[in-house]
């Protein structure tokens, strides 16, 4: 058992620093330090074709379609440094880290062919359709329905929290395509075009005023028949390989930005005499403390350690940062105190802390509520019995 | 990226926990809580059967070379038995003396702390009385202060190694809460005393094994408590069916994993940070000891109130597990003391 990383591992972090700390010092210097997913995205999609050009795009992918056949920790590092250079949020990431991974071990050798290199490029970016209005934390209760007809599908229905579609290229929808059937039964994973007049997308407002997720109609949509990965009626089965790909790499990422956010909390309390406060003070080190077992906690799941990616540290780790979050929020404005209310202009727009409260909100739900999170913990981590199903 | 046991560390907490569930089973510690609350045969076993009482000290002076994190790992299988053993005092003796002990005092004593053919125990907060050649002063609150063949006391600036037997040792025992970790009060009055040649360092490297040892012990209490809070959850039926299909019940369970592995990854990463010589053993040694104490002592809280009025009965071992886990969160510095040492750290001393 160690803290750190070896010589040679040191040695690539420097690279990937080097390289990605002069990009953010020159060419793209104006989208440095983005952290929401709709800013300046045509700065950010030209970006995804610059980490390309580089070899950066995807290094956990194989060489063959693109990628470096980086080792786990190697994409950890590269994850850290691409935080610290304050690179923006990826705009294809869902191309990279899902839609790829998912063609990679699912698709045919021409489906690989057709998509692996546009999302290798940065040049087709991609979107996902699972979430419906009527299939939440209930994922599998989904009723957008598609059909096979003279060699096309056809799909009709509506997703929701579609987040990045309206600056997506690519859509894969999880559909019924078996009429008659419910939950994981009788399901299908399409890959849909999304530029087409059967597809219309509205953004939906957040509690903080921005426009991230959007709801998206399907009305006679069109894909071709080989669109689809895997069997038809083998939908699920996919859609649950993906979730898998969506574990590991990027929560140590994600940890460099909450660092910033507790950086800038621990200053606006110096600044403004809260950090005399002994209250304060004691939930400053609580989230000091928070954040420093979440980076042990993901080092320790990514070692691979304790039953690995499936241990008790992989299961819990989602309802442990969304909750250290949430509360880090709660915090922020304790300290900010009435200043916190301010908006920055006349337009409904909160500065960082501000906006972290109110966007923090969605953390403890998307990705499965905190209440689905605590019965998979309880199910699969402690063997205790699985909830009732009702008549679905 | 190694931050997982490895399989020598592994294959230790194994043999530890096979030891500690056999040996320390309930009938073996409810037997040491009637007599005093010090588990003998179980120490005799640890320390000559075992040979894991050096475990953390120096070949050179007769033990195993581990580091921290072993002994983690063992303190952790002790802890989830409730182990009625002096292993704080052990760990804090052995590393005062290796920090700031002179040659001939590690000589002198680690070997016996090595063989286990002494009792230690530790005052951290020994206030001493006067100066001179001879120590007077007073040191509450001394866990296995009754029991001990070998005293350390920290004060401030200075710590000694004292002889409980020496002329003017004067020693009271109390009747604790947590009857598995009895403790004592000292008074010296003009007592031959070997000063450590480095009492600041002792100092120092005596508090953070105690934090550690005490946060080992607190996650192994607590990951016992939900084990055994499981497994009577599923045995125990109400509204004809298991009580822990119920979700109030599961969710309850549920935030106590996620606690727990928090307490796990603070327990390892504070013994890591020590072992690497890491600037981060300043602050990992707080959140480790303030989280796992914690964490243990809001496991043994749902274990008696999961179990319902069976778990208030003396009969049940859920009030080993609440009264130790309170224990702990009282010594060596409550929860919010360390957390203001994290928050000076952080925020700098507070105003």
């Amino acid at each position: 058992m160690r803290l750190g990383f070896s010589a040679e591992e040191e040695a690539f972090r420097a690279e990937c620093a080097a390289w990605l700390k002069g990009q953010m010092a020159g060419e793209f210097a104006d989208i440095r330090g983005i952290t929401n997913l709709v800013d300046k995205a045509e700065r950010r999609r030209e970006w995804e074709q610059q980490l390309a050009r580089h070899g950066w795009s995807c290094i956990g992918w194989p060489k063959a379609w693109g990628g470096r056949d980086a080792t786990l920790t190697e994409q950890v590092i590269f994850a850290e440094e691409y935080a610290r250079a304050g690179a923006p949020n990826r705009i294809n990431h869902i191309g990279v880290e899902l839609a790829g991974p998912t063609i990679l071990a699912f698709g045919t050798e021409e489906q690989k062919q057709r998509f692996l290199p546009g999302i290798a490029a940065g040049t087709s970016i991609w979107c996902q359709g699972y979430s419906e209005p009527g299939a939440g934390s209930d994922l599998a209760a989904v009723r957008t329905k598609a059909r096979l007809e003279d060699g096309e599908w056809i799909v009709d229905g509506q997703k929701i929290w579609t987040s990045l579609a309206q600056f997506s290229d690519w859509i894969f929808v999880v559909a019924r395509s078996e009429p008659g059937t419910k939950g994981p039964k009788g399901l299908t994973f399409l890959m849909m075009e999304l530029d087409q007049p059967g597809i219309e997308i509205r953004p939906i407002r957040q509690i903080n005023g921005e426009a991230e997720f959007n709801e998206t109609f399907f009305t006679e949509a069109r894909c071709p028949a080989e669109s689809l990965i895997g069997a038809p009626g083998e939908g699920w089965k996919i859609a649950m390989g993906l979730l898998a790909f969506e574990r590991g790499v990027s929560t140590l990422a994600q940890q460099m930005q909450f660092r910033n956010e507790l950086d800038a909390i621990i200053a606006a309390a110096r600044a403004n005499g809260a950090a005399a406060d002994p209250l304060i003070r004691q939930r400053i080190a609580e989230a000091e403390i928070g954040l420093r077992l979440m980076r042990y906690g993901a080092l320790r799941m990514l070692s691979g350690g304790e039953g690995g990616a499936t241990g008790g540290a992989a299961l819990t780790y989602k309802i442990q940062w969304s909750t250290w979050r949430r509360s880090l929020g709660e915090l922020a404005m304790d300290v900010l105190g009435q200043a916190g209310e301010l908006a920055t202009g006349e337009d409904y727009v909160f500065p960082m802390l501000p906006n972290l409260f109110l966007y923090a909100r969605a953390d403890t739900i998307y990705g499965g509520t905190n209440q689905i999170q605590r019965n998979i913990i309880a199910e699969r981590g402690l063997g205790l019995p699985r909830e009732p199903r009702g008549d679905i | 990226m190694e931050f997982a046991l490895t399989d020598e560390q592994q294959m230790i907490a194994e043999t530890a926990q096979a030891f500690f569930g056999e040996r320390a089973a309930s009938e073996a510690t409810r037997e040491a809580m009637e007599r005093g609350g010090f588990d003998r045969p179980l120490w005799t076993g640890f320390c000559t059967e075992m040979g894991l009482a050096g475990l953390a000290l120096p070949e050179a002076h007769g033990g195993a070379g581990l580091g921290m994190i072993e002994l983690a790992c063992v303190a952790e299988a002790a802890g989830a038995q409730v182990a009625a053993i002096p292993l704080p005092g052990l760990a804090m003796t052995s590393a005062a003396l290796l920090a700031g002990g002179s040659e001939e005092q590690k000589a002198e004593w680690l070997p016996r702390l090595a063989e286990g053919s002494v009792v230690p125990a530790c005052a951290a907060e020994f206030v001493r009385d006067g100066s001179g050649d001879l120590l007077s002063g007073e040191g509450r609150f001394v866990a296995y202060g009754a029991h001990a063949d070998l005293l350390l006391l920290l004060g401030q600036a200075n710590a000694w190694i004292v002889d409980p037997g020496a002329p003017g040792v004067e020693i009271e025992t109390f009747l604790t809460m947590d009857q598995t970790r009895p403790l004592a009060a000292l008074k010296l009055a003009g007592v031959k005393a070997d000063r450590l040649a480095d009492g600041a360092a002792a100092r120092a490297a005596a508090l953070r094994a105690g934090w550690i040892t005490l946060a080992a012990e607190a996650l192994g209490g607590a990951q016992a408590a939900i084990d055994r809070t499981v497994a009577y959850s599923l045995e125990r039926k109400q509204f004809g069916r298991a009580i822990g299909s119920f979700q109030a019940y599961k969710h309850r369970l549920a935030d106590r994993v996620v606690d727990i592995e928090q307490a796990r990854s603070a327990v390892y990463w504070a013994a890591c940070a020590l072992d690497e010589g890491s600037d981060e053993a300043a602050i990992a040694v707080h959140a480790a000891k303030s989280f796992a104490a914690d964490t243990f002592f809001r496991c043994a809280s749902d274990m008696i109130q999961l179990h319902g009025g069976i778990g208030f009965t003396w009969e049940h071992d859920a009030h080993l597990f609440f009264k130790r886990a309170r224990a702990i969160q009282s010594a060596l510095g409550s929860g919010a003391w360390h957390r203001e040492q994290v928050a000076s750290l952080v925020l700098g001393e507070a105003a």
